[in-house]
């Protein structure tokens, strides 16, 4: 186990550097010049142009740019925007926000979307069941740009039920409806990959028997059928909680919430290769980090998996 | 989502035309309670600036009117867009529009506690126009003498390997201090319009403080001379103001605290507002706009205004598809103006019918003759010009709300003239302007322009005379260029205007650009502020707020 | 958890039944062409039509999967308004017997756009959904089967993929290869949301499809048929390949409607699909602000967004419920 451990985190290296150029590479490539953007209709006086090119060194090439940007990242220097803003500040004042409204709404699909799940895949084809099936349909169906302008005018304005946008100090009951829009399409899947999973066990011949041998039912579902229907769950969530970070922009915006999505968008769109490889970074981070606990827990959860 | 930049260039200082009393509810009196204007406090809505707050170094919205309340300059436009008056200035006095006295009122003071001086000025102006600072309005001062030797310009253009050379003088020579209260400017050129310049942004006064650090970490806590001073500055989430006790002019607040909501997106705003959360909008979003519910959701407090700018559609002349005057004109004549502003403005923003926007002193309403809706004529116009072949691309940046106004304008050539015309979005407005910067456009494109300062000077120079800053289609017309130049030095403003009337006459032949309508905006504030107005280019007059 | 003797009833592959569904595509994804050929007298295929049949959800989206196809390749057979072309003078109007569905605010034909936007919507959901579960599916069999350094390293490049979010990502693939805003046709424009949806979307794919391989690998069924020398490619092809179909088929149903869904948020963006191609997406996106005044915009298109996303879904269903032993 412990050598296991090892390998997986000497193989985040490759990853983290492949991940980082790849991102680096891209935002490089993106057309545009970004200070050509800057002054409005009116275009930027070249002196401007010529001053910020050579201040960020994009006269050079996207190697000696890259090397020069992870050198100074592993002395912890995350660098500057081309509005003069440390990156790192940027980082540390949009993460944390991201962070929390991912969580909330990873716990929201994972409650509801394993709840219904559960319910759905040991009554199958009931009236519940059906009702289950159309709403999540209707989640994966709609864009969650859709969902959050809708939830966001009939709760927040028509009705009042909340406050329509979520305030500077991120209180957890403001969170609830946008981590319900963020995690409405994840929850969806949860609940559907749940079920199938469920209904798959519960023929399965060690439910029989526990169930044959007396065992109370809640004893089956909760010890038995749930530990072993919990593995492609468990890999969905593990891997959605990066994805809800990194997805995040377009609810992050309708709820005008201070997170990384809008700095990234922002970034992408000013060719800002430092600010969105340094947002990126932390976030593979994370991702790379749930992807080794959801691979320790298969183990936990499947004694049948060993590794070694 | 939202990508704001200053709409057009420049300008958060411009010159006329409306002034909104909005309504005030109360009707007992004429305006809030003093006691409550006295210590409150409102909160309104705004962009993370895109630069640190430097007058001569912000070009955008968001950045822009915090410099407008936190700036007094030697001149202030009214806002009923009247002529510009005297503000810091005690008196500005030429005989031969070439060389100005400039006399400032003494005593008023810095936020950090200094006089303003007329060394503030000259030594701002100068740090402004010296090339290698890279200061983005650095040309307003291309007038003065002198300034050919601040600003070299890269002999290969920024993107060739060549450097632009060091400047020979680090100070333009047309500026003199005389003593702390008077300074002298002398200009290469008599220029009637300067006086009227001096109210935009780039020419503000900088304190001392600022030459003693560097620029970057003076805009992250800049010291203005104006009516208000900032208090603190959070990244992407709000910039507070507060009132500045010592202010001795004109314009001194009425209420104390002012803070800067930062909003990524126009619609969390709208809610917020609509919620009673926020006092005042500058924008509703477009999404209210529709079936004008936005006067639903508002009442009274919904205000609509005019602004100094048009919305237009230029030629790349470059592109030899587009040298003929008779297709420009052809096309322009296949858009019908006022239909697009009914059904995808509502009714919001005006046809066009003008080359300069006629709230502009100076310009003439209603002399773009091209701009008329006429099928038939455009028809014939396109005949004569021999036809057009392929594709019309008429590109606009997909990254703000313009796609619904371009579709239509397309829709409207290709239903009309049988071109088969497609409005295509760029995704960046970074790429659209590169594109159009390097003169790299293939088909007609958005443009927009919101002037700068209130004179029809600034909707003709920049933008139809060659070498104009913003000339980006390369339109060339000696005729015109020549008129211009007639009119730019000519002695009083009121001859000057006469030759640019001239000069517009031979625009409108010419059909470089399609002005296609003219700016409006639509805001909204809360029950909580009684009285208000908007400056003359529709931002809030933050002194002007009553409770 | 299985037996060898229901292993070999599951190792005779259900090769006809999606074309005979009549969708086609997402369902044979993972199959092999080669399983089609042998096809025992009493076959899980005859056994799962037989099912089937029976079924009236599998006739009632398969219905309307061949119907939304048919609208995909011959909309003009639905409708004869103008898909492209508008008039301002009737913008907005609202649904009549004349226009059923209405007018857009640029006064073009609701339905007639609604029937044409058919075709971008599905072909973009359907053509990358082939090409993740392809690519994933390959992928996780041979990283879940293999273990080890191929594991190892093939889990390292989907690392990589998946290190760049969803929506991120499709935002700088787009913006890096539709950047500069040059007139792309149609084809081109397309082909890149498809490819930036499968570049993006394969890990998932992998993952899911790698851990039940390696549920499944140590199964009695495959160790007896590696102990009668089977080789490596009929293990995976004939034993594990079809007992790791279900969640992948689940999957892949569900995420054509997710990609109609996310090809609307590029849109949305302003980097997916444009004019003059017509789908669903863009005119959800482009209804939205007229959302308050006239919904019908927004309406339609998601009516039949949704009605497409689950005719999906509930064949997928049918025809994995069919297909499983397990749930007979």
């Amino acid at each position: 186990m412990g050598r296991y451990l090892l390998r997986r985190l000497l193989q985040l290296v490759p990853v983290f550097i492949g991940t980082t150029f790849l991102i680096y590479w891209l935002v490089w490539k993106v057309p545009g010049d970004p200070f050509a953007g800057k002054c409005g209709d009116r275009g930027c006086p070249d002196n401007f142009r010529a001053m910020m090119t050579e201040k960020y060194h994009l006269d050079q090439s996207i190697w000696v740019q890259y090397a020069s940007y992870m050198k100074n990242l592993f002395q912890g220097d995350f660098g500057i925007t081309y509005s003069g803003r440390e990156i790192s500040d940027i980082i540390m004042t949009s993460y944390p926000n991201t962070l929390k409204l991912a969580v909330v709404a990873l716990t929201i699909e994972a409650v509801i979307g394993l709840g219904a799940g559960v319910l759905t895949g040991l009554r199958r084809n009931g009236f519940l069941d059906n009702l289950v099936l159309i709403s999540t349909l209707f989640l994966i169906a709609l864009p969650v740009f859709v969902i959050g302008f809708l939830l966001q005018w009939l709760l927040g304005v028509k009705w009042g039920i909340i406050h329509p946008t979520v305030s500077g100090e991120m209180r957890m009951s403001e969170l609830i409806v946008p981590g319900f829009v963020l995690g409405s399409a994840s929850m969806a899947y949860i609940a559907r990959v749940a079920r199938t999973s469920i209904a798959e066990n519960r023929r399965a011949d060690y439910v029989r028997t526990a169930i044959a041998k007396g065992l109370p039912m809640r004893r089956v579902v909760g010890v038995h059928l749930l530990r072993n229907s919990l593995i492609p769950v468990v890999t969905l969530l593990g891997t959605d909680l990066g994805a809800l970070m990194g997805g995040a922009i377009i609810t992050e915006g309708i709820f005008g919430i201070n997170g990384i999505g809008r700095q990234v968008l922002r970034s992408i769109v000013t060719k800002e290769s430092a600010t969105v490889v340094g947002i990126v970074v932390v976030l593979v981070l994370v991702y790379l980090v749930m992807n080794l606990l959801v691979d320790l827990l298969y183990a936990a959860l499947d004694p049948r998996i060993r590794y070694e | 989502m939202r990508v704001s930049k200053r709409a057009s260039g420049a300008l958060a200082v411009g010159a006329a035309f409306a002034l909104i009393a909005s309504g005030c509810s109360s009707g007992d009196n004429d305006g809030g309670d003093a006691g409550a204007s006295a210590d409150g406090a409102i909160v309104i809505d705004g962009t993370q600036p895109e630069n640190p707050l430097v007058p001569a170094n912000t070009t955008e919205t968001g950045g822009g009117k915090i410099i407008d309340w936190m700036w007094t300059g030697l001149v202030e436009y009214p806002n009923n867009g009247g002529a510009p008056q005297n503000a810091l200035a005690e008196s500005i006095e030429t005989s031969d529009s070439k060389v100005f006295k400039i006399k400032i009122k003494q005593n008023t003071k810095f936020h950090d506690g200094s006089t303003v001086k007329a060394e503030n000025f000259v030594k701002a102006w100068n740090w402004a126009a010296y090339g290698p600072n890279g200061a983005q309005n650095a040309s307003f001062f291309a007038d003065i003498q002198g300034f050919a030797d601040t600003y070299t310009e890269d002999p290969d253009g920024p993107d060739g390997p060549k450097k632009a050379p060091e400047p020979k003088v680090k100070e333009m020579s047309g500026l003199k201090v005389v003593d702390d209260w008077n300074f002298e400017v002398t200009l290469s050129a008599p220029t009637a319009v300067f006086p009227t310049k001096l109210g935009y942004s780039a020419f503000m006064p900088l304190p001392d403080a600022f030459f003693s650090q560097k620029p970057e970490e003076f805009g992250k806590k800049p010291i203005g001379n104006g009516p208000v001073k900032l208090v603190s500055w959070q990244d992407d989430v709000e910039i507070k103001l507060t009132r500045f006790d010592d202010y001795n002019l004109r314009d001194k607040m009425k209420i104390k605290d002012v803070t800067v909501k930062i909003y990524q997106d126009d619609t969390a705003a709208y809610s917020d507002l609509v919620s009673g959360n926020l006092d005042f909008q500058q924008q509703v979003p477009v999404s209210s706009l529709a079936g004008d519910k936005w006067k639903t959701d508002l009442g009274d407090r919904a205000i609509a205004s005019t602004t100094p700018s048009t919305g237009i559609i230029a030629f790349p002349i470059y592109d030899p598809k587009f040298k003929n005057p008779k297709l420009r004109a052809a096309i322009s004549h296949a858009i019908d103006r006022q239909q697009i502003t009914d059904k995808i403005f509502f009714g919001n923003r005006k046809p066009a019918d003008s080359w300069a926007n006629p709230l502009t002193p100076g310009a003439e309403p209603g002399n773009c003759t091209a701009c008329k809706f006429d099928v038939n004529l455009a028809k014939q116009l396109l005949q004569e010009a021999g036809g057009f072949t392929g594709k019309l691309t008429l590109s606009y940046n997909a990254d703000a709300s313009h796609k619904e106004w371009m579709e239509a304008v397309a829709q409207q050539i290709k239903t009309n003239l049988g071109i088969d015309a497609v409005a295509v979005g760029v995704p960046t407005f970074a790429v659209f302007r590169a594109n159009i910067n390097n003169h790299k456009m293939t088909g007609a494109y958005r443009a927009g322009w919101q002037q700068d300062y209130p004179d029809v000077e600034n909707w003709i120079n920049p933008l139809y005379v060659k070498g104009g800053s913003s000339n980006d289609g390369l339109y060339s017309n000696p005729q015109v260029d020549a008129l211009a130049k007639e009119a730019s030095s000519a002695p009083s403003l009121d001859e000057s205007h006469k030759k640019f009337a001239e000069a517009v006459k031979l625009i409108d032949q010419d059909v470089p650009s399609m002005p296609i309508y003219f700016g409006g905006q639509q805001s909204g504030h809360s029950e909580k502020i009684k009285k208000m107005e908007l400056t003359n280019v529709g931002e809030l007059d933050i002194t002007s707020v009553e409770l | 958890m299985s037996d060898p003797s229901t292993a070999s009833i599951v190792s005779t592959p259900p090769a006809h039944m999606p074309t005979e569904a009549g969708s086609g595509a997402p369902v044979d994804a993972g199959l092999p062409e080669s399983a089609q050929k042998e096809q025992k007298p009493r076959s899980l295929l005859g056994d799962a039509w037989q099912d089937l049949r029976r079924k009236p959800l599998f006739w009632i989206s398969a219905a309307f999967i061949v119907l939304f196809v048919v609208m995909a390749a011959v909309p003009f057979v639905f409708t004869s308004g103008d898909a492209v072309n508008g008039d301002l003078a009737r913008s907005r109007v609202e649904p009549s017997s004349s226009a059923w569905f209405g007018y857009d605010v640029q006064g073009r034909d609701v339905f007639a756009r609604t029937i044409y936007g058919a075709r971008a919507s599905i072909v973009v959901a359907l053509l990358s959904t082939i090409l993740t579960l392809l690519i994933g599916g390959a992928m996780g069999i041979i990283a879940g089967y293999r273990g080890g350094w191929v594991d190892a390293l093939l889990s390292r490049i989907a690392d990589i993929f998946f290190g760049l979010p969803f929506v991120l990502g499709s935002i700088v693939i787009l913006t890096t290869f539709n950047g500069s805003g040059t007139d792309n046709g149609e084809w081109t424009i397309m082909g890149l949301v498809i490819l930036s949806l499968t570049v993006l979307t394969w890990p998932v794919v992998m993952r899911l499809m790698r851990s039940s391989v390696l549920a499944t690998k140590e199964a009695d069924y495959i160790i007896a048929a590696r102990a009668m020398g089977a080789s490596t490619g009929r293990i995976i092809l004939k034993h594990l390949l079809p007992n790791c179909l279900a969640p992948l088929l689940v999957y892949g149903t569900i995420m054509v409607g997710s990609f109609i869904g996310a090809e609307a948020t590029l849109s949305f963006l302003g980097i997916g699909l444009k004019t003059p191609v017509v789908s669903w997406g863009i005119m959800i996106s482009e209804a939205q602000n007229y959302i308050r005044v006239s919904p019908f915009l927004l309406f339609f298109p998601a009516a039949f967004l949704v009605t497409a996303v689950l005719s999906f879904v509930m064949l997928g269903e049918a025809v994995r419920e069919a297909l499983d032993p397990k749930l007979r």
